[in-house]
């Protein structure tokens, strides 16, 4: 593990982008081949599974240390990560080991089956054969939590560098279901085998949000991107953005985050008798009200995601259509390169004649002459179950990623209220020893009634400042959490509200969070319990 | 009592002063010169003579008197010593002696010597009041050796790309034990204004460091290329730093411990470099100390009360306003707070 731990600390040891890069393709050039496919895995999100639970392991851990298990619990509460705290309470190994990361990960993969007493004795031995960072990674790939500083992005042009494969090539490479104890290096890198995984999805081409472009002005809205007549507009709906993939007589489907979705959208097996193989298309599903001819709201698809099968009452009430806004794969054929003008006629060509009980559509177009057209368009966004407004430039190819340019999202505001901090309770990892999860109320009467947590959108230095106010002004402790002098009052910004009886206000936010600290506003200022009924009537 | 705990400082009644006490009083015995154990606006200050130079720096024109370490010195109807802390130059334990009966509080203490401070000696007592910053089993200090040997190889490497390294240190104390762990071999030691202030002070008072060049608004950076730049925390947030172009930084604190803090402060590297005891450190001077009575007075109070008391000491936690190490002015300064 000596060289991954050297790779982890070079990586961890620099917030420079270009020095990682670096570290990172010395790592591919240098490193034996089962390991550099762990490497991969590992920083694709492939992480092995936990196989032992966290109360054994830090009883294991506590016990080695000589520690009982209050104060072992309350170290862990400083540090907030489980791993890290074994690794710093643990005395020092008396052992050295010059297994490679890939026989680590073998062993402790092997561990999942295998009673707890032969657990510990693997786990004790580990720990008493590797030392300093070695042993926190080892922590880490056991707990089943592996994270480092760098994104597939990074990892993927380290190793573009140092195999001399494009980028974007190996980006697609390094998509869909491939797994490392079912692949190697060159099978998945160097020499692919383009028949071996039909499921494969193309990497996504996502959007920045316009008032992040150069030069952006909220008054002037998408006019710095020119000519209106070289963008297209389409709504973007609040759904799962989807790959939809047919190839040889089988269909896939894949989300954003690269997961499999296809045997939770039974509705798309049929799509095989209406596409030919060698499709692919990028679109967003929802849940489509064939009654009121549009889309659900988001909570209705939502019901369908966590769900591995579904039920049929449930295919009934929230049937889900795939809204196609792009054609990556035709006839077999990528055609990513083209234009996107060329691909929409070609998408719209594919998808004319379909029979209306297809679960696919083409995503419509807003025709506009103008921008201050479309921002009237936008208005209706709403109305429309939809979030705001995609502008994709007409000439533009179907990027790798998020490059900035060519795809931009132009979304509505949020809906806001003002609302008191009631409760606080420290973060984890990054955020540990530092109060970043609130609990927000708005006005009952007299009585500030709780409606919603939030844990973003506050500045490093804001959470700080937050947090020496929220150590002086604890009025009680309950666990981990800090009720709080009701003083400070946070603008609080979501996508959507709905009715929930599980949450005690009666409504739950969809994506809540603090847009701004506002200490221009007292108590007294808050909105009230009636204002957050409103919203739920109007937009719930 | 031989000491009190009331809301000015710790108090003793039949000496009629106080130990490091924070709003004004009228005499105010002082462990050493940070600004949360040596407060201005007392009557009359007493401290060691390597601990008054600073302390006159910082607070002025003040009425001082000073004592040297193992001295025994009588104040009304007690005896007080001074012993070395090991925290930073010139920082004291002070023993206090009435009756037969010995309290001794600690101040700021590290057990572990250093090149710099005059090294930490445990002191028999009946009653330890005592810090516990670290007072929690995750804190180990590497031994000093290893600690230099790792920002050797950290501004070897810097060096050799002609990058500065830049290392927030506070002023007093880490910025120059710092100093006193690199090879200055490798390059040029450069300082912050405020951490050459009080290099200054040590000088003057015969410690000797390194040499070190002033970061001045002038100053030709192209002729230092490469070298070590030591300032206080606060100074690598601000714009301070921008002229060192594209640096490596490091924080030096025992804070660094924890990854969560070190990423968040955004610096290349943290080296876990503290002037306080650890956990092993604050256990063995307990016990060395024989005392049974313990107070605890900042750091990690309610995890070390109970894990003392449950060790079969009569220990207590004391509302204090000591600070221990802090980080810069907001929230990790108070990491430790009595969570």
């Amino acid at each position: 593990m000596k060289r991954f731990a050297r790779l982890f600390n070079e990586l961890d040891q620099t917030t420079k982008t270009s020095r990682k890069t670096a570290a990172l393709a010395s790592y591919f050039r240098e490193a034996d081949d089962p390991d550099k496919l762990w490497t991969i895995a590992l920083l694709s999100g492939r992480r092995p599974k936990r196989t032992v639970t966290a109360n054994r392991l830090a009883e294991w851990g506590a016990n080695l240390a000589g520690l009982p298990m209050w104060l072992f619990q309350e170290s862990y509460d400083k540090v907030g990560d489980l791993a890290e705290t074994i690794h710093l309470v643990l005395p020092d190994p008396t052992r050295a080991s010059d297994r490679p990361l890939s026989g680590w990960i073998d062993e402790i993969r092997a561990l999942s089956d295998v009673e707890d007493d032969a657990k510990r004795t693997a786990i004790l031995e580990a720990w008493d054969r590797l030392g300093g960072v070695e042993r926190f990674i080892y922590n880490k790939l056991i707990t089943g939590g592996f994270r480092v500083g760098v994104s597939q992005k990074l990892m993927t042009r380290a190793l573009a560098q140092a195999t001399d494969i494009p980028e974007t090539e190996l980006a697609h490479r390094l998509m869909g279901n491939w797994a490392p104890g079912t692949t190697t290096f060159a099978g998945l890198v160097t020499h692919p085998d383009p028949e071996a995984d039909l499921s494969r999805p193309y990497p996504f081409c996502l959007a920045h949000g316009i008032d992040n472009a150069p030069g952006y002005d909220p008054q002037e809205g998408p006019a710095i991107l020119g000519d209106p007549s070289d963008w297209l507009a389409e709504w973007k709906w609040d759904g799962i953005r989807g790959q939809l993939i047919l190839r040889d007589g089988k269909h896939y489907l894949w989300s954003r985050g690269e997961e499999l979705m296809t045997d939770r959208f039974p509705e798309f097996a049929r799509c095989i008798d209406f596409l030919p193989p060698g499709t692919v298309l990028d679109g967003e599903i929802l849940a489509w009200d064939a009654e009121a001819g549009q889309p659900m709201r988001f909570a209705a698809l939502q019901r369908r995601i966590g769900r591995k099968t579904v039920p049929k009452s449930l295919l009934k009430d929230a049937p889900a259509v795939l809204f196609a806004y792009d054609l990556l794969e035709d006839g077999g054929e990528d055609i990513r390169e083209r234009p996107l003008r060329e691909r929409r006629s070609r998408l719209e060509a594919l998808l004319r004649n379909l029979p209306a009980a297809a679960p696919i559509r083409t995503s419509p177009m807003i025709p506009f002459a103008g921008w201050d057209e479309l921002a009237e368009a936008r208005r209706e966004s709403r109305d429309r179950q939809a979030e705001g407004i995609m502008l994709k430039r007409l000439s533009s190819p179907f990027h790798v990623g998020r490059k900035r340019g060519d795809w931009w999202k132009w979304k509505l505001d949020p809906l806001s209220l003002d609302a008191v901090m009631v409760y606080a309770q420290a973060g984890h990892g990054r955020r540990a020893n530092l109060y970043t999860d609130f609990t927000f109320a708005v006005w009952k009467g007299n009585e500030l009634v709780p409606f919603t947590k939030a844990y973003s959108g506050l500045t490093d230095a804001e959470f700080r400042k937050i947090t020496a106010w929220v150590r002086k002004n604890t009025l009680a402790r309950f666990g981990p959490v800090r009720q709080v002098t009701p003083e400070q009052v946070f603008e609080i910004g979501f996508e959507g509200i709905q009715a929930s009886p599980r949450h005690k206000s009666g409504v739950a936010l969809r994506f809540p969070r603090m847009l701004r600290w506002r200490h221009d506003k007292t108590v007294q200022d808050a909105d009230s319990h009636a204002t957050l009924m409103r919203m739920l009537e109007t937009y719930g | 009592m031989v000491l009190e705990f009331r809301d000015e400082g710790i108090f003793c009644p039949a000496g009629d002063f106080y130990i490091d006490p924070w709003r004004p009083v009228p005499r105010a015995l002082i462990t050493h010169g940070h600004a949360d154990h040596s407060y201005p606006g007392h009557g009359r200050y007493l401290a060691t003579q390597a601990a008054l130079p600073v302390m006159r720096h910082r607070l002025g024109d003040i009425r001082a008197e000073d004592i040297t370490y193992g001295e025994v010195r009588r104040i009304g109807d007690v005896d007080v010593t001074f012993f070395p802390a090991g925290h930073v130059p010139g920082s004291a334990q002070i023993r206090v002696e009435h009756r037969g009966e010995v309290w001794v509080v600690s101040g700021d203490y590290k057990t572990g010597p250093d090149a710099l401070s005059e090294p930490w000696e445990p002191v028999a007592c009946h009653a330890f009041v005592t810090e516990c910053t670290f007072g929690l089993p995750i804190f180990k200090w590497l031994p000093e050796a290893e600690l230099s040997r790792q920002l050797n190889a950290w501004w070897s490497v810097n060096a050799a790309d002609g990058r500065f390294s830049v290392i927030g240190a506070y002023a007093l104390g880490k910025a120059q034990r710092i100093m006193s762990m690199v090879d200055p071999g490798i390059g040029p030691i450069l300082t912050h204004g405020a951490v050459e202030n009080t290099n200054a002070v040590l000088r003057e008072q015969g410690v000797i460091l390194p040499d070190t060049v002033r970061v001045t608004k002038d100053i030709d950076l192209k002729a230092h290329a490469g070298g070590l730049v030591i300032a206080p925390p606060s100074a690598l947030a601000g714009g301070w730093i921008r002229k060192f172009g594209p640096c490596s930084t490091g924080i030096a604190s025992g804070w660094m411990t924890m990854r969560g803090v070190r990423r968040r402060r955004a610096a290349d590297r943290g080296f876990v470099i503290s002037d306080h005891a650890d956990w092993a450190g604050l256990n063995h001077a307990v016990r060395e100390t024989g005392a049974s009575r313990i107070f605890v007075t900042h750091g990690y109070t309610t995890v070390f009360e109970r894990w003392l008391r449950d060790q079969g000491f009569d220990a207590h936690t004391v509302s204090t306003e000591y600070q221990g190490e802090a980080l810069d002015a907001d929230a990790d300064a108070d990491v430790a707070d009595a969570a």
